[in-house]
């Protein structure tokens, strides 16, 4: 794999990071199956050169933009998150990329924006996952501009020091590290800024259980299981359980986002 | 052909079913201590723990269909193949408890009692540990005509189960779904006999 580098970051954990086996091997984006090692098996199909991201609606500057003018090698930063899935387990990940505001900007917001919206590549032929209809695709994605603006949002484009390897999202995906990983959506291609709420892939499948902010919270169920507690991945058959903490323990940075409102209607 | 085959069966012993019972479970073991359960083992026990449970439940559920269908006699193997349905469901369930929950035992009672795919399987362990403490011979003597009656809930206890399965992901995954269908089917094929429409299956009557 080609060689990747990234500055350090502050807003890096010092948490011990998963192995590069776990990372990799352990991945969902239904795109390629639903089965946890399906992506690392099948993902060999997904062409990501040449791939380009179109960003349009309420831009300056509408158009395609190339992976490496959004994310240039010299701007890349490294930046250790925690991801928390909505399936109650977790990762710690040293992700390489740049802050989603500064693509963003690259595009010139207009001031009427309020919305992001993300969409995966729909390519049955690369993505045989989406032969059958488990999601209405293409996998769609969205954050409040705050959101997309805050520093800690990134686009990656590696992990562990190389170029992202494709059952992770290659070669360009985002990551939102104090929501619940579905949000991170994976291979984007489509980038529009909006003044309405934007659909999500699973708030349009199951409304009830998956909400357009999905942050995590310890104390907002889903209602088919709890959000208490997560199981670290890597720890072994008698890793046991650990507290899930309020936005995946970015609270410090995010809370302020959502001041005043009442997250367990807004989940 | 078939007659064949069942004088064939009746040599055979019935500790051979145990002894393919124990089949999975050995795989398990040596697949969690080669390393190569992949990723996050603790899944892959609980989960492959529960599916052979369910096998072995349509397998039990398959016996009587097969011998009136087919007149295949395996019913001398009914009762090892019920048990070991149920030794991989209470595997499953100290899986859960020991790996998954870490005997969080206070998030697991909320959990037992709130979560609906929780309370489907605790439902459907509570009644197959009934099936299980009473197939003996003892309990068949003395429980007599009860003894039928309590053993059909094996049906509420297999779809139960294929619920808990289905109920437990994000998606509809097609193999559990196949496997609640085949669940749902011969529940159906029993009913159909019990309705009285035996008649359909030309040999019903005279194997049954």
């Amino acid at each position: 794999a080609l060689g990747l580098g990234g500055a350090p970051s502050a807003f890096s954990t010092d948490e011990a990071v998963n192995s590069l086996e776990d990372i990799t091997h352990y991945n969902n984006f239904y795109e390629f199956g639903t089965g946890k090692s399906d992506p690392a098996q099948y993902s060999g199909s997904l062409k990501t050169s040449p791939w380009s991201v179109t960003i349009d609606g309420m831009v300056d500057r509408p158009g395609n933009y190339g992976v490496e003018d959004l994310a240039p090698e010299s701007a890349l930063e490294e930046r250790i998150y925690r991801l928390r899935c909505v399936e109650a387990w977790s990762m710690v990940i040293p992700w390489l990329g740049v802050p989603l505001a500064g693509a963003l900007d690259k595009a010139g917001v207009q001031p009427g924006a309020k919305f992001v919206a993300f969409r995966t590549l729909h390519d049955p032929e690369q993505m045989p996952g989406q032969r059958s209809r488990i999601l209405d695709w293409p996998y769609r994605e969205g954050l409040r501009l705050d959101e997309a603006m805050h520093p800690l949002t990134i686009l990656a484009t590696g992990l562990y020091g190389r170029v992202l390897p494709n059952q992770n999202g290659a070669p360009i995906r985002l990551v939102v590290p104090w929501k619940y990983g579905f949000k991170s959506i994976k291979s984007v291609v489509g980038i529009t800024l909006t003044d309405t709420q934007p659909q999500c892939s699973w708030q349009m499948m199951q409304p009830g259980e998956y909400g357009f902010y999905a942050n995590v919270n310890p104390q907002v169920d889903h209602p088919r299981w709890s959000q208490a507690t997560e199981r670290r991945i890597g720890k072994g058959l008698f890793g046991g359980r650990q507290d899930t903490l309020m936005f995946n323990g970015y609270g410090d940075q995010v809370a302020g986002l959502y001041a005043g409102m009442d997250l367990a209607k807004h989940y | 052909m078939v007659q064949h085959l069942n004088r064939w069966l009746r040599h055979v012993p019935v500790w051979a079913v145990w002894l393919l019972g124990l089949v999975p479970l050995g795989l398990l073991v040596w697949d969690a201590l080669q390393g190569h359960l992949g990723v996050d083992p603790v899944r892959d026990i609980e989960h492959r723990l529960g599916r052979t449970a369910i096998y072995f439940l349509l397998a039990t559920l398959t016996v009587t269909p097969l011998l009136r269908l087919t007149r295949l006699n395996l019913m001398r193997f009914r009762q090892a193949l019920g048990l070991i349905c149920f030794a991989y469901v209470a595997c499953h369930l100290v899986a859960w408890v020991v790996f998954d929950m870490a005997f969080l035992w206070a998030q697991m009672l909320k959990d037992v009692v709130k979560r609906p795919y929780l309370v489907f399987g605790m439902l459907a362990f509570a009644m197959l540990l009934a099936l299980a403490l009473t197939s003996n011979r003892f309990s068949i003597r003395r429980m007599g005509a009860g003894w039928r009656k309590l053993h059909r809930l094996v049906y509420p206890a297999a779809i139960l189960a294929g619920v808990h399965w289905l109920w437990a992901l994000k998606v509809w995954e097609s193999w559990p779904l196949t496997i609640l269908g085949t669940i749902l089917l011969l529940l159906f094929l029993r009913l159909l006999r019990k309705w009285g429409w035996s008649g359909v299956f030309g040999v019903v009557r005279r194997a049954g």
